[in-house]
């Protein structure tokens, strides 16, 4: 049942808000212990929420446009009093004294938190093999990864155990898990929506975004989580634009670029894919032809500098002071790096290693301020590129999901995976990645919808179309 | 760019107070090298007249009206330190004790 049915048919009474999550919790149980996608299960918390949502109809009031749904959210989300680890070790057992204004608004709106999802550690890595607490496994092929960063996210509504989830995309991490589990994940435009209570990666590129099984409900979500806050001094001030009203007005006219430097090095049957979902968009009225964006080739190599510089200097905050793991040591140095040594996992450290070689002395004007100038170049890009066209399209990744092991033996071949997403949040645009077929191995491809600087409207109605060709193909 | 060394990792490693083994040093040696090594292709591109980008939003000085306004509750903060003392954070020592 999707988000919008099960809210309606909480509104109306027709169905208790008890009965649905009962029902979601039910699936978990079935479930989550062969695929771990939560880190946290909030179920009594849950079961409450949902009698005080039934109640308020009871009364007459209206919960809101989620009334009743469950909505999984991504364990780099505060949460007030509630354990919030970023699967990882150096927050285990940490309760968050404030709630993320993303989950502020889900339950204003009547959505229902169920649980907290698992990660790559810090949201770092492509796969959740980086959680500290053990992979989560794609539902679509358990022996396969569900991606990442936000792979509990993806896999929760994959799975069937949430209608709706929150993840957090900094460079690809709800696109590239959407495209593996075979669901909808939308990144944001950049200030679009909060970032206070996200822990903090690369601020300057991270974004919170909806994945849900159909496009409908990621505009249901996205609507219900997008706007200004007063919290985040990066955010968008304007008021939003509401995408879901203006869904299916079709791509008729639309100008639809194909972006030609992302698809070097992309597996045939993903490729095959992307063409089949622009034809879909030509015979629905678009007009199809070749972008070039040339500045996203060097994308990857400057999010790979950028990001890490950026997460060196916010995960200095994790130094055993103020919460989180301590490991005493002799002095407050010494406490310090035996905290972070235990605390954090390989690929975090080597993240931090990078960026802090990346911002040192002697280094800084040939790695991190070099990546600053190619970010420039990728924003000229595609701003030239939207003057001939109003959407991108590409793959969201250059493969289907890979086995476990298949790629951790190599950090650069698991940051490869990233290629086709990285050069969005250095622009600080909005892409979404759609379901499209499967691919030769049965799973799930991804197609990557890309749009200007608050353009999700237009994303969202490209979307729709290659979303219903899927669906009667 | 030049090859990354054990010394490198641990000046590294001082700068970002991370204790790291034996082991870890001499993996991160290696895997740093590679990484660093694809990166550089950022590194090789004539860029001097193109100014850096450090943030997608234009903006400069947010600001918000001078409001006294509830803050989070200064014990269910404490409550998650490791260690605290009258109302504030406990640390070790920062620097030896003169004898």
């Amino acid at each position: 049942m999707s988000a919008e049915a099960i809210a309606a048919a909480v509104r109306t009474g027709e169905r208790t808000a008890r009965d649905v999550i009962d029902e979601h919790l039910a699936a978990i149980a079935a479930r989550d212990a062969e695929l771990h996608v939560f880190n946290h299960l909030a179920a009594d918390q849950a079961r409450a929420e949902a009698d005080a949502i039934d109640a308020a109809v009871a009364r007459g009031e209206d919960p809101g446009p989620l009334a009743g749904v469950p909505v999984a959210l991504k364990d780099n989300l505060c949460t007030r009093g509630v354990p919030t680890t970023c699967s990882s070790r150096i927050l285990d057992r940490w309760r968050p004294p404030y709630t993320a204004t993303v989950v502020e608004a889900v339950g204003a709106a009547g959505g229902i938190p169920i649980g907290k999802t698992n990660l790559d550690e810090f949201a770092m890595g492509s796969s959740t093999e980086n959680s500290a607490f053990g992979p989560t496994r794609n539902p679509r092929d358990p022996a396969r990864v569900p991606g990442g960063s936000s792979g509990g996210s993806a896999a929760a509504v994959a799975a069937g155990f949430a209608p709706l989830a929150l993840g957090s995309d900094t460079g690809g991490s709800i696109r590239q898990p959407a495209a593996f589990c075979g669901v909808v994940g939308v990144k944001p435009t950049y200030g679009a929506v909060s970032r206070y209570g996200l822990i903090a990666f690369a601020s300057s590129l991270d974004q919170v975004g909806p994945f849900a099984a159909t496009v409908a409900d990621a505009a249901l979500l996205l609507d219900v989580i997008a706007g200004p806050d007063p919290a985040d001094s990066t955010s968008v001030r304007e008021a939003w634009t509401p995408v879901l009203p203006t869904l299916g007005e079709g791509v008729s006219g639309l100008r639809v670029g194909i972006v030609k430097e992302l698809l070097d090095d992309i597996d045939a049957d993903v490729l095959a894919r992307v063409h089949g979902a622009a034809d879909a968009l030509a015979a629905a009225g678009a007009y199809v032809g070749e972008a070039s964006v040339p500045a996203v080739r060097h994308g990857l190599a400057a999010y790979y500098l950028i990001a890490p510089a950026e997460a060196s200097s916010n995960l200095a905050r994790y130094d055993g002071v103020r919460y989180g793991l301590r490991v005493d040591g002799r002095d407050v140095a010494d406490m310090n790096a035996r905290t972070r040594d235990a605390g954090f996992g390989a690929e975090v450290k080597r993240r931090i290693m990078v960026g802090t070689y990346a911002l040192s002395a002697g280094y800084y004007d040939a790695y991190y301020g070099q990546a600053q100038r190619v970010r420039t170049l990728v924003i000229r890009d595609f701003d030239a590129a939207y003057q001939d066209f109003d959407v991108l399209l590409s793959p969201t990744t250059p493969s289907t999901a890979f086995a476990f092991g298949e790629k951790t033996g190599d950090p650069l071949s698991m940051y490869l995976s990233d290629v086709c997403t990285t050069p969005t949040n250095l622009a600080g645009h909005p892409a979404m990645s759609v379901p499209f077929g499967t691919g030769a191995n049965g799973m799930p491809v991804g197609v990557q919808v890309l749009a200007p600087a608050l353009g999700e409207s237009t994303m969202f109605r490209a979307a729709a179309v290659i979303e219903q060709a899927a669906s009667s193909s | 760019m030049s090859e990354i060394t054990r010394a490198d990792v641990e000046h590294v490693a001082h700068l970002a107070r991370m204790g790291l083994t034996t082991e870890e040093v001499t993996a991160l040696a290696g895997e740093l090298g590679s990484i660093l090594e694809y990166a550089a292709q950022v590194s090789a591109l004539d860029l001097a007249d193109v100014p850096p980008t450090a943030h997608p939003l234009p903006l400069v000085n947010v600001l918000r009206p001078d409001e006294v306004r509830p803050s989070v509750d200064r014990d269910e903060v404490l409550a998650q330190a490791p260690a605290t003392e009258d109302g504030r954070f406990r640390v070790p020592r920062i620097m030896a004790e003169e004898s």
